[in-house]
C-alpha cells in the first residue's frame, strides 16, 4: 500500500481523518468514563461497608 | 406464556450479574467488528465514482446516525416499561443510554458537516434532515438535564420516561425528512423497502461497522446501567457484599 496516497485520501484528508479521529475519541471516552466511575463507586461502597463493621 | 425471564430481568441483582457476564464478550465483539469494518471501509473498499475518497466518511457517519435514532427508540421502550411496570432496571437502562445517544447524534452531525463541506460546499444548511437531527441532540441534552435536575430517583425516572415517549415523534420525522421536504441530503440507500442501492463492496463494510456500533452501544449501556443500579442499591446487602469482594485491595492494609 502506498502510504502517501492513502493519507492524502484523494485530496479529502482534511475531512476524512478528522471524522474518523473524532469518532474514535468520542467512542473511547464513552467507554473509559463509566469504567472509572464504576471503580470509584465500588471502592466507595466497599469502604463504607467495611467501615461500618 | 412463561414470563419468568422478564421478572428476573426486572430484578436489579439478577440484571447486574447478567450484565457483568455479558459486557466482556460484547466489548470484544464490538472491538473486532469496529476494527474490521473501519479497516475495510478505509483501505479495502473501492473509491466512489462520483465522490472519490471523501465518501469513506459514510462508514462512521451512517452508523452514528442510525444509532442516534435507535438509542432514542430504545429509551422510549424503556420509558414505557418504567411507566407501565415501574421497572427499576428499565429506568437505569434509559438513563444509561442518554449520554450515548447524545454522543452518536453529535458524531452524526459533525461527520455529516465534514462530509457536506467538500460535497455540498457548506458545513451546515438549515434543511429538514439536519435540523431534525439537531433537535434530537437537544432532546438528549434536555433528557440529561432533566435527570440531574430531579433529586428523587423514581420521579426522575418517570419524568424522563414521559420525555422519551413524547420525543419519539421526532424519529420518523428524521427518517422521512428526506422524502417529505426538499433537501440537500441524499435519500435512504440502505434502510428502505427496495433492495439497497449500493454496491456490495461498500455495503458490507458499512454493515460490519454498523454492527460494531450496535455492540458498542450494548456494551456501554450495560456497563452504565450497572453503575446506576449500584448507586441506587448501594445500601442493599448484595451490593455491599459484591463491592467488598471485588474492590481493589488497599496498598497498606
Amino acid at each position: 500500500m502506498d502510504w502517501q496516497s492513502f493519507l492524502a485520501m484523494g485530496g479529502y484528508a482534511a475531512f476524512v481523518w478528522p471524522s474518523y479521529a473524532l469518532v474514535l475519541i468520542v467512542l473511547i471516552a464513552n467507554a473509559v468514563i463509566p469504567h472509572r466511575r464504576e471503580r470509584a463507586l465500588r471502592e466507595r461502597i466497599a469502604r463504607r461497608a467495611t467501615g461500618n463493621r | 406464556m412463561n414470563l419468568v425471564w422478564f421478572h428476573k430481568l426486572g430484578s436489579p441483582k439478577y440484571f447486574h450479574a447478567l450484565a457483568l457476564r455479558l459486557t466482556p464478550w460484547l466489548g470484544a465483539l464490538s472491538f473486532a467488528l469496529l476494527a474490521t469494518g473501519l479497516y475495510w471501509g478505509l483501505v479495502i473498499a473501492p473509491p466512489d465514482y462520483q465522490q472519490g475518497e471523501s465518501y469513506r466518511i459514510i462508514f462512521v457517519h451512517v452508523p452514528s446516525a442510525w444509532m442516534s435514532m435507535f438509542t432514542w427508540m430504545f429509551m422510549a421502550v424503556c420509558g414505557l416499561l418504567v411507566l407501565v411496570w415501574r421497572m427499576k432496571v428499565a429506568a437505569s437502562l434509559m438513563r444509561a443510554a442518554a449520554p450515548l445517544g447524545a454522543s452518536f447524534t453529535f458524531l452524526a452531525l459533525v461527520t455529516g458537516s465534514l462530509w457536506g463541506k467538500p460535497m455540498w460546499g457548506a458545513y451546515w444548511v438549515w434543511d429538514a434532515r439536519l435540523t431534525s437531527e439537531l433537535i434530537l441532540l437537544f432532546l438528549y441534552l434536555g433528557f440529561i438535564a432533566l435527570q440531574s435536575a430531579i433529586e428523587q430517583r423514581e420521579a426522575a425516572g418517570r419524568a424522563g420516561a414521559v420525555l422519551a415517549l413524547v420525543g419519539v415523534i421526532n424519529i420518523p420525522i428524521i427518517h422521512y425528512s428526506v422524502e417529505w421536504w426538499n433537501t440537500l441530503h441524499q435519500g435512504a440507500t440502505v434502510t428502505k423497502f427496495d433492495s439497497p442501492s449500493m454496491p456490495v463492496e461498500m455495503l458490507l463494510p458499512l454493515l460490519v461497522s454498523a454492527a460494531g456500533f450496535m455492540t458498542y452501544f450494548a456494551t456501554v449501556v450495560l456497563k452504565r446501567a450497572r453503575c446506576d443500579i449500584l448507586e441506587a442499591e448501594a445500601a442493599s446487602g448484595w451490593v455491599r457484599e459484591w463491592a467488598t469482594r471485588t474492590a481493589t485491595e488497599p496498598r497498606n492494609p
